[in-house]
């Protein structure tokens, strides 16, 4: 989990989001049931630094599995049938219940759609 | 980016319309002509074979289609010139003819009672002629309203809704006030984000019809799906990525339109807009289908965000890839021409990002070669509505 701290683009060192720290996930909105692990090698047990994006706050949730680059962990816990929220929008159904930190997908996620 | 001075140096066209390549193409009409087609491509260099496996037997609405499409492949400004090429005489002068209005050279030839050496010679001749003159022509500086810029997404995953598709969307919301003509489309891949679509129509009747050709694209869905359409749509690719469900997957794919662009209006496949603004296009969400409908509709340059790394190329559209997974940019560096992924570092603001993939959209313009390009990716794939008579 190599992460670069909040330095500027190349060649504009004035601009850039000055981040306090290294970000492990992000979620689009504070109301958000999931976030997104944006680095490679999340292992559970991991303490793991999120950056909400619309309100530009920042959360630690402790990872309780490993989670691949790009896949999901739940910020809030999701019983069973509970509908699970990103973007501040319904993405589909919970179809086991889902604990905070853990790995979030199609094992556990269903379409309401089709 | 200040635009309200933008430019771009393009290729005037004899109908007012400005293109940024400078092709001379070999269409064939059908799948028997694609020999001929290759071989012409082969003699005459600069001139490039669209070779395809559909044109026999279509009738009704997909056969209009495939007119539409193949005419509007030739009508695009990135193209100079034409020869067509067909089995027989009268398909092929229909696709000559709807070329022809555009003022473009074009020429036609029929394979019937003479066979594939005469045509090849014959319509050979034709090119090399149209080659050297397109090699005549020369760009000229144009303003930035007369660029066309059309956009898809391919292998999304959660990245692609959080970097790479707001990339394009701050781009897109950059272009729209100053007159560009834009267009996005992938009707299922609205499902779940469809109210959100409607809400920034522009007019009622706008959003109606919005709203009709989404349904009519779920009733398609709910005719023949089998299942969910698990790992057809999401596909397998988006699930890897670590995309779950096609809501999930449509509320990422719907960041590219902006936050500040209004729906202007809405086109069937392959159908050419009528004046500016953001346009959404009735499309498969088939990267290679959509960006052919794109071409067709007279598009000239294409901006296409992926987080897995889909490595698609268009014979006549460049097509910009710009990706924010940093370990497809790693692996897969060689198809990235974007690299956006200091978004999800947090050292590099959605703004920032957008203005770096504008300033790689009016390189391309101006001549600069994708990597979709340099790595001979032509991906020409006709959208069927249904089986051959």
């Amino acid at each position: 989990m190599n992460g670069t701290y909040g330095v500027g683009v190349a060649g504009s060192p004035e601009s850039g989001r000055k981040g306090s720290g290294m970000i492990h996930f992000v979620v689009h909105d504070e109301n958000d049931s999931v976030g997104v692990v944006v680095v490679e090698g999340v292992k559970a047990g991991d303490t793991l630094a999120g950056w909400i994006m619309d309100q530009d706050k920042e959360i630690t949730v402790k990872a309780a599995n490993d989670i691949p680059i790009g896949h999901k962990l739940a910020i809030r816990s999701l019983a069973g049938d509970a509908t699970v929220i990103k973007y501040g929008v319904d993405i589909g159904r919970a179809v086991a219940p889902i604990k905070v930190g853990e790995h979030a997908h199609v094992h556990n996620i269903k379409t309401k759609k089709w | 980016m200040d635009l309200s001075k933008a430019s771009f140096r393009g290729y005037r066209r004899e109908n007012g319309r400005i293109g940024v390549r400078n092709h001379v193409i070999i269409l064939p009409v059908d799948d028997l002509s694609n020999a001929a087609a290759e071989a012409v491509a082969h003699n005459i260099k600069g001139a490039m074979a669209l070779p395809h496996p559909y044109g026999r037997l279509q009738f009704g609405a997909d056969l209009d289609l495939f007119f539409s499409t193949l005419i509007g492949t030739g009508a695009n400004p990135n193209v100079a010139a034409v020869v067509v090429i067909g089995i027989e005489e009268e398909w092929t002068k229909r696709v000559v003819e709807g070329i022809a209005r555009t003022g473009k050279p074009v020429s036609g030839f029929g394979i019937e009672l003479h066979g594939d050496h005469d045509t090849i010679m014959r319509a050979s001749r034709s090119a090399k002629e149209y080659v050297q003159w397109a090699s005549g022509l020369r760009r000229e500086e144009r303003a930035l309203a007369d660029l066309w810029v059309s956009t898809k997404c391919g292998e999304s995953d959660t990245t692609s809704g959080c970097g790479a598709n707001p990339t394009v969307g701050n781009a897109f919301d950059k272009l729209y006030p100053h007159g560009v003509t834009l267009v996005f489309g992938e009707t299922t891949e609205l499902t779940g984000g469809e109210q959100l679509v409607a809400a920034r129509c522009r007019t009622p009747d706008v959003r109606d019809k919005f709203m009709f050709m989404f349904n009519r694209y779920q009733e398609l869905v709910d005719r023949h799906k089998t299942s969910d359409l698990m790992d057809s749509q999401p596909t397998k690719g988006n699930i890897a990525g670590g995309l779950t469900t096609i809501e999930e997957k449509a509320l990422g794919n719907i960041q590219k339109i902006g936050r500040k662009c209004v729906v202007d209006g809405v086109i069937d496949k392959a159908e050419v807009p009528s004046g500016p603004g953001l346009w959404f296009m009735d499309s498969s969400s088939a990267a290679a289908e959509m960006v052919t409908l794109c071409a067709a509709s007279g598009f000239v340059v294409h901006l296409f965000p992926t987080g897995q790394g889909n490595v698609i190329g268009n014979p006549i559209l460049p097509v910009i890839k710009l990706c924010a997974n940093p370990r497809t940019v790693r692996t897969m560096s060689e198809h990235i021409d974007v690299d956006v992924s200091g978004l999800l570092r947090r050292e590099m603001t959605p703004d920032q990002a957008g203005d770096k993939l504008l300033d790689m959209m009016f390189q391309t313009a101006n001549g600069r070669l994708t990597s979709a390009e340099a790595l001979g990716h032509r991906e020409f794939v006709l959208t069927r509505l249904y089986e051959s008579a």
